[in-house]
């Protein structure tokens, strides 16, 4: 793990985060434990585990939306209190607004901060044209694919320009091919300014075309950070050619015996009753 | 079926009704009349007294009454419901304070306050207006404060996520999803205005078709009943048009906003 870098270059640290939830009957559920975990300036990590892992919950951790319940968070090297105003967050499920045109979607996080409205609409149509979908602009969510709707969902977070990308799953509904061309189109826009991208995924393959690191977690709960590669490709890469590569190949082969077991376990804490250990 | 076809098996289904009616109603079977003029009229009777209503004007003063009372009761019990939903869905404490009260005061037949209503503002067009508004505001308010409550979390932190402040929120999350809710319950509150007004008419007034049909009622004068209720069916259906009308407007957004009527 990459700690202690030069001060300012960290986007994300979380250093021992544990994160428990108290349930209804008073018990404890502890969804990640001791988590250490940094993404540098620039830097495109990859988080990959079986279902119910706790992923998102690091997500909402480094977005702000969770308060570990212990350890610490730091963005760009100060603790992180209230919500992280650096981040931009593709959430897994749809969250644009549905009673919003795609370019009212897109526009809005400019209007909130005070932006004109003509200006704001401005920019948003700019950045539909970026993501192919310069002429559905006036359609509303439920007009739209999912594809589509992912991609005004990418444009939504990235017109505001933060620093840190937050993505949960964000391709996760998608066909094969869809993820793959949002995939690429991802790479694409990141390549233009290179933020620092936590990028939460089940899917082993896709983390490893698309990041710089892969960081492997356990079946949760107490779910943990198991294993940590560097990614050994060269960018820029083309999700669907650097598949056929050796190198990633034998990366996925070395990842996958590490996070079968885990996978396995994870499947069969769901399909059990919810909470064994308290 | 096409729409001309459907609208054709629809003026049949008229027609059938109409014209069993008429039939059972003046032609003896078997020395027996099944639906005595006294009791029952017949439809001949029913629109020509429709037609005389309106060749001598008398219906339109009747129709306009009920449909002030009707307007004005959808929109201050609409006003008043969404403010109110909208301010206990936020405050917490005051909702779970006034729960039991809202309880009880929505389980109470609103026919029962029509008699106070008529004391207190006496018979002219504020007593109907209070009952239609006893019945649109309770309407109106679960479903607010059902849409403020219920306003998707993932939604709310997006919204976060970007930026917005608590009154931001406000206005881009809360109150949108609260006035969906409101409009996919506008058929029910409208129809509630209307049903408040004519049954307060109906209970005393001097003026409007509530009042139309109790006063032909009293005299034993079925066909103006049925023709009262006819015209009061008319007005409703005719009102019911329009809200579907508005409603495709406002819930442009909707999937399938053009179908829904229900």
């Amino acid at each position: 793990m990459e700690a202690g870098v030069t001060a300012g270059s960290t986007a994300v640290a979380l250093d021992d985060a544990t994160v428990a939830f108290r349930l209804a009957d008073a018990r404890v559920y502890t969804a990640v434990e001791q988590v250490r975990l940094s993404v540098e300036h620039g830097e495109f990590v990859a988080i990959v585990g079986p279902t119910g892992c706790g992923k998102s919950t690091l997500l909402n951790v480094a977005a702000g939306l969770l308060r570990p319940s212990s350890g610490t968070v730091r963005i760009f090297d100060s603790p992180l209190a209230g919500l992280n105003r650096e981040a931009g967050y593709l959430f897994q499920a749809d969250a644009l607004f549905p009673w919003k045109t795609a370019i009212d979607n897109v526009a809005i996080g400019l209007e909130v901060s005070g932006l004109a409205r003509a200006q704001a609409l401005e920019r948003a149509q700019a950045w539909l044209t970026s993501v192919g979908l310069a002429a559905f602009g006036n359609r509303y969510p439920h007009m739209l694919s999912g594809g589509q709707r992912k991609r005004v969902g990418l444009a939504q977070v990235l017109i505001r320009d933060p620093k840190i990308l937050l993505m949960d799953e964000p391709f996760g509904p998608l066909d094969a091919q869809t993820r793959q061309i949002m995939g690429n189109l991802l790479l694409q826009l990141w390549s233009a300014d290179r933020k620092a991208v936590l990028f939460v995924t089940h899917d082993l393959e896709e983390a490893i075309a698309l990041a710089d690191r892969v960081v492997i977690m356990s079946a949760g709960p107490h779910a943990r950070i198991i294993g940590d590669w560097r990614v050994p490709l060269s960018r820029p890469r083309d999700i669907s050619e650097v598949r056929m590569e050796e190198d990633f190949h034998a990366l996925h082969r070395e990842i996958w015996s590490v996070l079968k077991d885990e996978v396995m376990k994870g499947y069969a804490q769901s399909s059990q009753a919810p909470v064994e250990a308290a | 079926m096409s729409r001309g076809g459907l609208l054709l098996f629809q003026l049949l289904v008229a027609l059938v009704f109409f014209g069993l009616w008429q039939l059972l109603a003046t032609v003896p079977i078997f020395g027996h009349t099944v639906l005595p003029p006294f009791f029952f009229s017949t439809p001949v009777n029913v629109f020509n007294r429709i037609l005389k209503w309106l060749i001598e004007g008398t219906i339109w003063r009747h129709l306009l009454v009920t449909l002030v009372e009707s307007v004005l009761a959808f929109v201050i019990g609409s006003l008043s419901g969404a403010l109110i939903g909208f301010w206990f869905a936020r405050q917490q404490t005051v909702a779970a304070i006034f729960d039991p009260y809202v309880k009880m005061m929505n389980a109470l037949p609103r026919v029962v306050l029509a008699p106070i209503f008529a004391l207190w503002l006496g018979l002219g067009i504020w007593s109907k207006v209070a009952l239609g508004i006893t019945l649109v505001f309770f309407v109106v308010f679960f479903n607010v404060y059902q849409g403020v409550k219920e306003a998707s979390t993932t939604l709310l932190d997006n919204a976060r996520m970007l930026g917005m402040s608590e009154r931001q929120l406000l206005r881009h999350v809360y109150w949108p999803s609260a006035l969906s809710w409101m409009f996919s319950s506008l058929h029910t509150s409208v129809g509630f205005a209307v049903v408040g007004a004519v049954v307060g008419e109906y209970l005393g007034s001097a003026a409007g078709l509530g009042y139309l049909i109790q006063q032909a009622e009293g005299v034993f004068d079925v066909a103006g009943v049925f023709a009262g209720m006819i015209v009061l069916a008319m007005f409703v259906v005719a009102i019911d048009l329009l809200v579907t009308k508005v409603e495709n407007r406002l819930l442009v957004w909707r999937p399938n906003a053009g179908e829904g009527t229900a």
